[in-house]
């Protein structure tokens, strides 16, 4: 695609053009446009809806809290850090690219050499307060760490909560239990990525 | 050199003959792609990346030489196709950990990858294990060193200490079949990376040179990094505030890189400081000494008020040293001027009279060098400063001018250095009587000066040292004979021509220098420094402190002059301080204190200090805007890197009834009578362009007057017998705010040379007493110290524990004193 394809705002066949109700022009035809909304009735259609459904028996709503909804993994809440699952290490390298992208400028971190010299991430943080979850930092991150969650139940009386390392990485206990999953969402690796990979040759 | 003519890319561009093309065009923002070229030092044709066209021939810009009528063309598709094969042969087996590396971001490795569209591999080769090393403040990692070898070059031909060199990698050989299928140049820069990786050039185990870090500045990748900034923050979070080098007079720009301290802490730190390796280089103090700031958590209202009831009422004069700014300079001397104190500053006073009496006869308030004059001229003379420590970067000039123009050089100190003696074999180091600069600056008249002009009195004078005596020597001389010899198969007889060396005697006229003794040196000295002139043609000299406090200060301040006016030496008079200079010109300086003084930064009987040791607290030079007058007459700005929260200066100055917002706003006043111009702080530019200018600040205005021509003979100069101390810092160190900084911080010392420790039979960590006549005595622990040579040890002023001030009570910084042992029990 080049950049003209993207200015291209002519839309193709196949969409249907709402022009609106015309606007009344005369005192008279508003008169006439008051009285019919009144009298039609709509207000009746919608009640008839609901009572319909009522007597089905058919509910769609779920029964939250003691029911709670499964979320698609593209859902976009409080971020984890994620741990590689052959070691259990952290897989977070410290690279700041997250850091980076972050549109909100809300993430940051501490890092430093250890005594196997290797860097690592000795505190991250990202403040809820300006997060807007949009997922750039997912979708940026080389080593799939930081990746959003499916929780939806962030209220806390603390606004620092969530925002910690501590709080995002899975828990070695969790970890043990196999119960880290995956993500699949933004920035996950796309099914057919093997195939988009061009070959180096090796010497050995 | 004149000036020619050349094409780049179907344009005219005027350049110098024999001119390196890349460059002009670098002058003529042409972007050339270049890997291993370091600016002012010589090509290596490491990378070849800098491929051109000239006159459809095939040419490395970074060493093809300009000339009339060159025809160059930058880009071809057979260039371009070059340089991305070499660009892919450097991404052979290059760990893939940008991720974590410290240069990511503003790696050079990384640009022209992506600039050369690298988008696949078509080589391999086996890797080979290659280690880290830890060399002190340096961190290698040669398994990210792609073999530019810039570190190599700019560490000889611009710091002048050859510490690094390369060594065998002991990796795979390359496969010959590589040659078809990979381009030219590309095989022959693999064939030669793959050969080596840098190692140190003594065989040390760790870098035994003045760890300048000049090395990790211009590596182009991660390899050669700080080991303290190593893994602390990625380069694009750091916010980079230019400021000047606040250690010394060079006031260099540097980038002081800042970012949040760490996640709970908002307050912004310095990680790093950074330079425009390309332009200037930068010593350790001013690259590791930066975090020097003075933390205070808010302002101390109880000593504000004191300090300004004090100078409404006790107090009589101000002392303080010159780290500190030109409006601050301003500030004191506007008090001064309000209320009649005494400013005293002993270091700016000295420096003032030198430079007062230096204009008498030079006929100009200033001298004329600076340090791209240095590095520019092609015979280099330094007299009357310890180089190495006092002034590193005069140093790196002077040795770059001795390395790139084919140049040679004299060093005159007392105390004989080993880092500045290895700069050039055609450096002559001489080490020389204490005391005898007023003798050394005769003989440079004696030398250099132009006879004809310079004032008779001194030209008889300088006759006067010259006794001519007639001496037989033998010399051998060539002579042909001929003679007749006879072949013995055709029985002819020839006539053959040979020559014999025959011993003859001659009469010669020997011309004896008395000036030679009196300096102390070998009686062929000007034999010596003949040769060494052979093809100079620029000439500069550099002067330094040991001269301002002199007892014959005056007179050698005088011939200085007259050196500048009559000889083709350009002159560096280095300031003994960061703003030594400015202060002297900006500060009416006082000898004597009152009964009641303010101290800043130095001890008073109330004192402001931004080291956090006095009574009211000061900001430290990176927590302040203003301007230094650099060693290179310039006025430079520099900014606050760190926030201060106390008073400064201009608080007192407006409570006591001076009148301005910032101090920023007394930088157009500063006098113009001095060479000041009326130009507001936020107007000055910090920075080089690209063609190497330094556009920082402006430059002061020489002011020109009349001369007299009054010199006084040499006064006899003896020195007593027994031990003599220098006062000097050692590499690092140039005062207590250096040795606040956490990678620099040290205990002093008496640093003595291994000669010196084998003479009195010490050893390095011995305690022994210095005394001196006066009743001055010292307790202090020795330090073996293998960059000085001979029997002179020294003392420094770096380290506030440790009190050296009663051995210079004169500021000479030659003392005598008496050394001896102290036994344990
Ligand atoms: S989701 Fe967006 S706003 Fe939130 S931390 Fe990530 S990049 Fe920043
Ligand atoms: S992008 Fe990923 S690996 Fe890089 S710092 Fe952020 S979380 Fe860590
Ligand atoms: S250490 Fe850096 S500067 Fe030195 S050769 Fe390697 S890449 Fe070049
Ligand atoms: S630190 Fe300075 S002197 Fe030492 S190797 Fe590097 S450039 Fe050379
Ligand atoms: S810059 Fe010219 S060969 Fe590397």
């Amino acid at each position: 695609m080049e950049l003209k394809d993207f200015k291209q705002r002519n839309i193709s066949p196949g969409y249907i053009f709402f022009e609106g109700e015309k606007a009344p022009e005369t005192g008279w035809q508003a008169f006439q446009k008051v009285v019919k909304r009144t009298l039609k009735g709509e207000l009746f259609v919608g009640l008839w809806i609901v009572f319909r459904e009522m007597i089905r028996f058919d509910i769609h709503t779920i029964q939250y809290p003691a029911q709670k909804m499964e979320m698609s993994p593209r859902y976009r809440a409080i971020h984890r850090l994620l741990r590689l699952f052959e070691s259990g290490s952290e897989r977070c390298i410290g690279c700041g690219l997250c850091e980076k992208i972050c549109i909100s400028n809300c993430i940051r971190m501490d890092t430093h050499i250890d005594e196997k010299s290797r860097k690592v991430v000795s505190e991250y943080s990202i403040n809820f307060g300006r997060c807007i979850f949009c997922g750039y930092c997912a979708e940026v991150c080389p080593e799939l760490a930081i990746v959003h969650g499916v929780e939806y139940e962030n209220a806390s009386e603390q606004r620092a909560h969530f925002g910690l390392k501590a709080d995002m990485l899975t828990p070695l206990d969790t970890f043990r239990a196999n119960e880290q999953k995956e993500f699949p969402g933004f920035g996950a690796l796309s099914d057919n990525a093997d195939e988009a990979v061009k070959q180096t040759p090796l010497a050995y | 050199m004149s000036d020619v003519l050349i094409t780049i890319d179907g344009k005219q561009y005027t350049a110098t003959e024999g001119e390196y093309v890349l460059g002009v065009a670098r002058r003529n923002d042409i972007f050339i792609p270049a890997l291993c070229y370091v600016t002012n030092c010589s090509p290596t044709l490491a990378c070849r990346l800098c491929l051109v066209d000239i006159d459809g021939k095939r040419a490395y810009s970074c060493n093809a030489r300009a000339k009339e009528g060159m025809n160059v063309i930058t880009k071809t598709e057979e260039i371009e196709k070059e340089r991305r094969a070499i660009m892919e042969i450097y991404d052979i087996n290059h760990p893939l950990e940008c991720g974590v590396c410290d240069q990511s971001g503003e790696c050079e490795l990384q640009n022209y990858t992506l600039h050369m569209g690298v988008d696949s591999q078509h080589h391999c080769i086996a890797d080979t294990h290659r280690p880290t090393k830890q060399w002190g403040k340096i961190h290698y990692d040669a398994s990210l060193c792609i073999v530019c070898e810039r570190c190599v070059t700019v560490c000889k031909d611009m710091i002048g200490e050859s510490a690094l060199k390369t060594v065998p990698r002991g990796g795979a050989e390359l496969d010959k079949t590589w040659k078809d299928k990979t381009e030219k140049d590309a095989y022959a820069m693999w064939n030669k990376l793959q050969k080596s990786i840098i190692g140190i050039a003594s065989g040390a185990e760790t870098l035994d040179c003045t760890q300048c870090g000049e090395c990790t500045a211009v590596c182009p990748v991660g390899a050669l990094v700080g080991s303290d900034f190593q893994y602390t923050s990625n380069a694009w979070e750091l916010k980079k505030i230019p400021a000047a080098n606040p250690h010394s007079s060079d006031c260099s720009l540097l980038y002081y890189d800042v970012k949040h301290t760490s996640t709970s802490n908002p307050e912004p730190k310095i990680y790093r400081v950074n330079s425009d390796h390309n332009y200037a280089p930068l010593h350790a103090a001013a690259r590791y000494g930066f975090d020097f700031q003075n933390e205070v958590t808010c302002k101390d209202e109880t000593a504000f008020a004191r300090v300004v009831e004090l100078l409404q009422t006790n107090v009589d004069t101000i002392v303080f040293d010159s780290y500190i700014t030109n409006e601050e300079a301003l500030i004191l001397q506007k008090l001064k001027e309000k209320f009649g104190f005494k400013l005293v500053n002993e270091d700016a006073k000295a420096y003032q009279n030198f430079l007062k009496h230096f204009a008498s006869t030079a006929g100009s308030n200033l001298y004329s060098g600076d340090l791209k004059s240095v590095s520019e001229s092609n015979f280099v003379v330094s007299f009357g400063t310890a180089i190495k420590t006092d002034s590193p970067n005069a140093g790196y000039a002077m040795n770059n001018a001795i390395g790139m123009n084919k140049g040679a050089g004299l060093y005159f100190h007392p105390v004989a250095d080993p880092i500045v003696s290895a700069y050039s074999k055609n450096l002559l180091s001489i080490t020389h009587k204490i005391g005898a600069e007023e003798a050394i600056a005769y003989l440079l008249l004696d030398l250099f000066g132009d006879k004809e002009t310079m004032p008779k009195s001194v030209v008889d004078y300088l006759t006067s040292f010259h006794t001519i005596e007639k001496k037989t020597i033998q010399e051998s001389v060539k002579e042909d004979i001929k003679e007749m010899v006879k072949d013995e198969e055709s029985g002819e007889e020839k006539e053959v021509v040979k020559t014999i060396t025959k011993m003859v005697d001659k009469e010669i006229e020997v011309d004896t220098n008395a000036l030679i003794e009196l300096i102390g040196a070998e009686a062929d000295l000007v034999e010596k420094i003949t040769k060494l002139l052979d093809k100079k043609d620029s000439f500069s000299l550099i002067a330094g402190e040991d001269l301002f406090n002199h007892p014959r200060a005056e007179n050698i301040a005088k011939l200085l002059g007259l050196i500048e006016r009559f000889t083709a030496f350009k002159l560096l008079i280095i300031p003994s301080r960061t703003n030594t200079l400015g202060v002297s010109l900006i500060c009416d300086l006082d000898d004597a204190k009152g009964n009641f003084s303010l101290g800043y930064n130095v001890k008073g009987d109330f004192t402001l200090s931004a080291l956090g040791k006095g009574d009211l607290d000061m900001p430290a030079l990176n927590q302040q805007e203003g301007t230094f007058t650099s060693m290179n007459k310039r006025v430079v700005p520099t900014n606050a890197a760190l926030p201060f929260k106390g008073y400064c200066l201009n608080d007192i100055a407006n409570a006591v009834g001076l009148e301005a917002e910032w101090t920023i706003d007394y930088t157009p006043y500063l006098p113009s009578e001095k060479g000041f111009k009326a130009e507001k702080f936020d107007h000055l530019p910090n920075r080089f362009e690209n063609d190497g200018t330094e556009n920082r600040g402006y430059a002061l205005e020489l002011q020109t007057f009349t001369c007299k021509d009054e010199v006084e003979p040499i006064s006899s100069f003896t020195c007593k017998e027994g031990d003599v101390v220098y006062r000097a810092n050692p590499v690092h160190q140039f005062s207590a705010f250096t040795n606040k900084a956490h990678q620099l911080s040290e205990a002093g010392a008496l640093y003595a040379s291994t000669a010196f420790l084998e003479a009195k039979s010490l050893h390095d960590g011995a305690v022994v007493t210095v005394e001196n006549e006066a009743g001055a005595k010292l307790v202090i622990a020795v330090k073996e110290e293998k960059m000085i040579d001979g029997l002179i040890a020294y003392l420094p002023t770096f380290d506030t524990k440790i009190d050296t001030a009663p051995f210079f009570k004169e500021g000479y910084r030659f003392a005598h004193v008496v050394i001896k042992g102290v036994e344990h029990v």
